[in-house]
């Protein structure tokens, strides 16, 4: 696996003074499922909002497809095709569920506020667009009888479906997931699963972070632990399930 | 602009036609032109504050702007109304984009602290720059405009003039919202972390629509400068600027017809007041100064305990309410026959033996 999306050098993030990411290496290889597990508090989500440059790292560099991302700001970030779901999750719940796609759409099109303000929707042919992208996406996802409701009306699992189709709207090359099966049955588990699966089928790069154990091992193609900000193991699902760092990282060993 | 926005427009246009053949007295007509440049300002703030999600406690500032720097140019050096009124629209976006860069690159409110304290000062220049703004004695014989050699010169036609400029600023307020720059201002609004995930420059879009909402600001005080050819101090102070804010929030924050509403009922409410203010005599006091203002407050109060989402919204909601009352026992009484009519079937089918 010598095509690597995503290169972390030696990413180091403090907060005051303690340490969130400690000197951290780590590759993301194109087109696969990658895992980022560890403990509660052990910097998973510090380490997505580094590369998405919702944190500025204090050390080391992060190169995506061969350029350093390092202090780029979330919006340039998104703008060169990594995109992102929250941990919390983050719709739009003044808009319906349509529009927060569309919102998605926002890269690929590019109307600015003085021609917007001057020029009708309807002779703008990018506005049709838009619209009919939003569609697809939301039939692909199956939340097309949900278009024109409140996003905040949703239930929880169909807001983290909503938040993943606004990510893939933008088309990104590797997309962000913290923790997209955190409060979902079992049978919305399932679900996103076979989700995340098809997103690897278009061809886009996961890289997730999870704590449902069943699901990343199912899943993942690669799988990365961290504790205290640092690697500890890195491997094939099967492989982690064996290495007794891990376990005992787990366990409190 | 889609569906009931096309409807909500044709209306205005047809009400801005229609009023003066209504209304000719000139003190009437004079009100309702206020209340046009009011509503301009109105609009610019609602795109700000109801879309954008982001204060403004000092609007007036940038009505002040475009009122001096009309009256300026125009009566002490002799510009034409309509390059001094672009001048000051221009000088209004440049005050935007400094006062705004700093304060929208946080988030919260600090927009709202850095507009309080920018009017403020916009306030104690126009009074103590005696030399530039006359001081408290203001400008005088600010001109009217003189548009396709048509001079603006009766109040009839300044009238028209007016609220053509808020149908025109209307309009441009609604290709924006349906457009990619008023999706992302609103998604900021709901998440500003979700909105630069998505590639939405937040600084940047927080501090355009600001630079928007000052130049219709601006635009609605060269207006009022040319209209009534004299200005002072006096109108814009802060409360002006809550004024407007008041304005929007009243008539509904999450439209563009609501910030109409509420300019237009807070507008011509204290002519109305004034109207009856004579005539209350209670509990044996006299009520004569203030009692326009007691009743506004009132008023005011009133609209926002029992339609907090503004007047606008909660007109439509009380309408839809009604309708769907309609709409409701005309149906049950459909279901009524159609329930008498399975039943009579029913029955049918039970006496001749066939039963269902």
């Amino acid at each position: 696996m010598t095509n690597n999306i995503l290169a972390l050098n030696g990413l180091r993030k403090n907060f005051g003074g303690v340490v969130a990411v400690a000197d951290l290496s780590l590759t993301i290889a194109k087109g696969v499922i990658s895992s980022l597990i560890g403990p509660n508090g052990a910097g998973k989500t510090t380490i997505f909002n580094l590369v998405t440059g919702f944190a500025r790292p204090s050390g080391g560099d992060m190169i995506f497809s061969g350029r350093r991302i390092n202090g780029m700001k979330p919006h340039a970030i998104a703008g060169i095709g990594i995109s992102r779901t929250f941990q919390n999750v983050q719709i739009f719940p003044n808009m319906s569920v349509l529009e927060n796609i569309m919102v998605g759409r926002h890269l690929r099109s590019r109307t600015g506020m003085v021609y917007a303000c001057l020029v009708p929707p309807v002779l703008r042919r990018e506005e049709k667009r838009i619209r009919e992208d939003a569609e697809k996406q939301l039939h692909f996802l199956g939340l097309a009888q949900y278009a024109d409701a409140p996003a905040g009306s949703l239930p929880l699992g169909s807001q983290r479906m909503l938040e993943i189709a606004r990510a893939l709207a933008l088309e990104p090359g590797l997309l962000l997931l913290d923790e997209p099966a955190s409060g979902l049955n079992a049978r919305e588990t399932i679900v996103m699963g076979d989700l995340i699966g098809k997103i690897k089928a278009m061809n886009i790069t996961v890289w997730l972070v999870e704590h449902d154990m069943d699901l990343v091992m199912d899943i993942s193609d690669h799988v990365a632990v961290i504790n205290f900000g640092s690697l500890i193991a890195q491997g094939t699902p099967a492989e982690i399930q064996r290495n007794e760092m891990v376990i005992a990282a787990y366990l409190g060993g | 602009m889609r569906g009931k926005n096309s409807v909500g427009f044709i209306i205005l246009i047809l009400s801005v036609i229609v009023l003066p053949h209504i209304i000719t007295n000139d003190y009437y007509l004079g009100s309702l032109i206020f209340t046009g440049l009011n509503s301009l300002a109105c609009i610019g703030l609602c795109l700000l504050m109801g879309y954008a999600g982001q204060i403004s406690i000092g609007h007036g500032a940038f009505v002040a702007i475009g009122a001096y720097g009309a009256g300026i140019l125009t009566a002490n050096y002799g510009w034409s109304p309509w390059p001094a009124m672009g001048f000051s629209m221009l000088l209004a976006a440049f005050v935007a984009i400094i006062l705004g860069i700093p304060a929208l690159r946080l988030k919260g409110h600090y927009l709202a602290m850095a507009t309080l304290g920018f009017a403020s000062i916009v306030h104690v220049v126009t009074v103590a720059a005696v030399d530039v703004t006359g001081g408290p004695s203001g400008i005088v014989n600010i001109p009217r405009p003189n548009l396709f050699g048509y001079l603006l010169d009766t109040d009839t036609r300044y009238f028209y003039f007016v609220w053509a400029v808020v149908i025109i600023g209307v309009y441009c307020a609604f290709n924006l919202i349906d457009s990619r720059v008023g999706r992302g201002l609103r998604a900021l609004h709901g998440s500003e972390d979700a909105a630069a995930s998505l590639g939405i420059p937040v600084t940047w879009y927080k501090v355009q629509v600001f630079i928007l909402s000052a130049v219709y600001a601006s635009l609605s005080g060269s207006l009022y400068a040319c209209y009534v050819n004299y200005i002072d101090p006096g109108p814009f102070d802060v409360s002006y600027s809550v004024l407007l804010i008041t304005m929007v929030a009243v008539g509904g924050l999450h439209n563009i017809w609501g910030a109409l509403t509420g300019a237009v009922v807070l507008s011509l409410l204290p002519e109305f007041l004034s109207f009856i203010s004579d005539y209350l005599r209670l509990f044996g006091i006299r009520y004569q100064q203030d009692y326009n203002t007691l009743v506004y407050g009132m008023i005011l109060l009133f609209i926002m305990l029992f339609l907090p989402e503004g007047i606008f919204s909660g007109l439509r909601g009380g309408l839809a309410r009604v309708f769907a009352v309609f709409k409701k026992s005309g149906q049950a009484s459909l279901e009524g026959e159609f329930a008498g009519q399975s039943s009579a079937e029913k029955l049918l089918g039970s006496l001749s033996g066939h039963d269902q």
